[in-house]
């Protein structure tokens, strides 16, 4: 029986025996980094130019929403939040461990990436690890 | 053959509504036998078929169309792109005149999408977990309510200022009979609506409704065959875009960069500038998304959005008026059919036929939509005075 652990994007990396990490793929030809594996750079098109890169778990919010009315099953309200990570890399993901009110919310505030087990689980009943954005301590 | 310019000389859009007993075709055959008439011509004049539709892309609408208004056997294209599905059909139209293989088209976009709910976000996942609400959320009110705060991040635009461009189009709307509503709606009201996604309230979202719409495209030489010097809208410049590649692509649609660059081409093709537009449409799916477009089409500096709002300057009016018709807010967003009835609305102005709404003297307009996906059209159409 494998103990792997699962991860709600191929891009959440959760070695055995090591710390979850968000992985990009950055190109050597033109520096983007995308989260996706891709044929080709999405940015410049260049082939075998892209590599794995271990993206940092700090960063600045970019950008929020307030999430009021979801779909069924979802639990409301949260904040939908998409941060810049230093030396790189895009995310996005739900910002926790503050008010789902937008005073409170300062746009370009510092963030750090955190990793916990989803509160829900799949249709089989498997658990999965995510990430979350909080306000930097 | 070929190069020559192309012409509007029909165009309709039915009344946006709901019609749950009327099928997809029938609403696009009504669009489309009403844009026959406007400009003098039956199904047997017609060359070729462009439909869009979004919803049911996959079901042939072009061909139930055919079977409604008249099968005469011609090629009939079916195209899907997103909210840009209605002018990506148009502009294949425009194209194959421009190439010289036809010299009178039909293009129809048509969709029913009354009751549809929310869009986005909510899809099944192929496998595992799905994502919303724990990766943030991938709805549209939410997609745009993010483009939204990163335009407050860098200039201070207010929840205020987003809501006003609601006030602003419910009260077009009102002077527009084929709206989907004709309310207004005063900004306590919009702003205390039911908060869908900060900052975007329930006011501030695109109606889903039933709708379509439907122009006859003809070449210049066909166009004066027929006479219609009177009534003929020239395509000045017919704009399509995809995203290029921008660092927050994958978590954050960019609206923006591939509407600035549609622009910039659709200025240079028409050889006119921002300055020269008497209206525009443009595709407020979320009143967030209208306050960058100001700024992604050059209405006005980058940052000055806000201001372009507090100062009424795209009020009916006003400096530069936009979305006389209502917008997506309020006269109503059928996906397909948006990006004709956008264009139709400037028609009508440049006709001189736009009612209690119109802009006197109105010789240029624009017309601007977007697909998530990402996709960007623009048209820019001169008025037969000009
Ligand atoms: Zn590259």
């Amino acid at each position: 029986m494998s103990e792997e652990t699962l991860t709600i994007k191929p891009y959440l990396k959760a070695p055995a025996g090591g710390d979850p990490y968000l992985e990009g793929q950055k190109c050597s030809a033109c520096g983007a980094i995308s989260l996706k594996k891709r044929m080709a750079c999405a940015s410049c098109g260049a082939r075998d130019t892209v590599a794995p890169v271990k993206l940092a778990n700090t960063g600045k919010l970019h950008s929020f929403s307030i999430i009021h009315r979801a779909f069924p099953g979802i639990e409301v309200p949260f904040v939908s939040a998409i941060a810049d990570l230093d030396g790189g890399g895009t995310i996005k993901t739900n910002l926790v461990g503050i008010e789902p009110d937008p005073d409170k919310i300062t746009l370009g505030m510092d963030v750090t990436v955190d990793f916990q087990t989803a509160p829900r689980k799949d249709a089989e009943g498997n658990e999965y690890l995510t990430f979350v954005l909080k306000p930097a301590a | 053959m070929g190069s020559e310019d192309v012409y509007i000389t029909g165009i309709d859009m039915i009344k946006f509504g709901k019609f749950l007993d009327r099928s997809i075709a029938s609403l696009g055959a009504e669009a489309a036998l009403g844009a026959m008439d406007d400009a003098g011509v039956t199904i047997n004049d017609i060359q070729a078929l462009y439909s869009g539709n979004l919803m049911a892309a996959a079901g042939m609408v072009g061909q139930q169309i055919q079977e409604e208004i008249g099968q005469t056997g011609i090629p009939a294209i079916n195209v899907s792109n997103a909210c840009a599905t209605g002018a990506t059909a148009l502009r294949e139209g425009y194209i194959a005149i421009r190439a010289g293989i036809y010299d009178t088209v039909l293009a129809v976009g048509v969709e029913k999408l009354a009751g549809a709910g929310m869009l986005g976000g909510g899809g099944g996942a192929p496998k595992g977990l799905h994502p919303e609400g724990l990766l943030g959320s991938g709805s549209m009110p939410c997609v745009f309510a993010e483009a939204g705060m990163a335009h407050a991040k860098e200039y201070g635009t207010t929840f205020e200022q987003f809501a006003m461009v609601s006030v602003k189009n419910h009260h077009h709307s009102t002077m527009n009979p084929k709206a989907r509503y004709q309310i207004e709606t005063p900004l306590e009201e919009v702003m205390n609506a039911e908060m869908i996604s900060y900052p975007n309230t329930k006011l501030m979202c695109s109606a889903n409704v039933d709708g379509s719409a439907a122009a006859v495209l003809m070449s210049e030489k066909e166009m004066k065959r027929r006479g219609l010097q009177g009534q003929a809208v020239k395509i000045r410049a017919s704009v399509l875009t995809t995203d290029p590649w921008t660092d927050r692509d994958e978590v954050m649609p960019d609206v923006n960069t591939c509407t600035r660059n549609a622009a910039s081409q659709a200025y240079e093709m028409a050889g006119v500038g921002p300055e020269d537009l008497d209206l525009v449409e443009l595709h407020d799916c979320f009143a967030t998304a209208e306050v960058l477009h100001y700024e992604n089409l050059q209405l006005c500096g980058d940052g000055e959005a806000g201001k372009l709002i507090d100062e009424k300057q795209t009020w009916i009016g006003g400096r530069i008026p936009v979305n006389l018709s209502g917008g997506l807010l309020s006269k109503g967003h059928p996906i397909g059919a948006t990006g004709i009835a956008n264009q139709y609305e400037i028609a009508m102005h440049l006709r001189g036929q736009a009612g209690k709404r119109q802009v006197e003297g109105a010789k240029i307009g624009l017309a601007h939509v977007i697909g998530l996906g990402t996709c960007c059209g623009i048209h820019i159409l001169e008025g037969p005075s000009a």
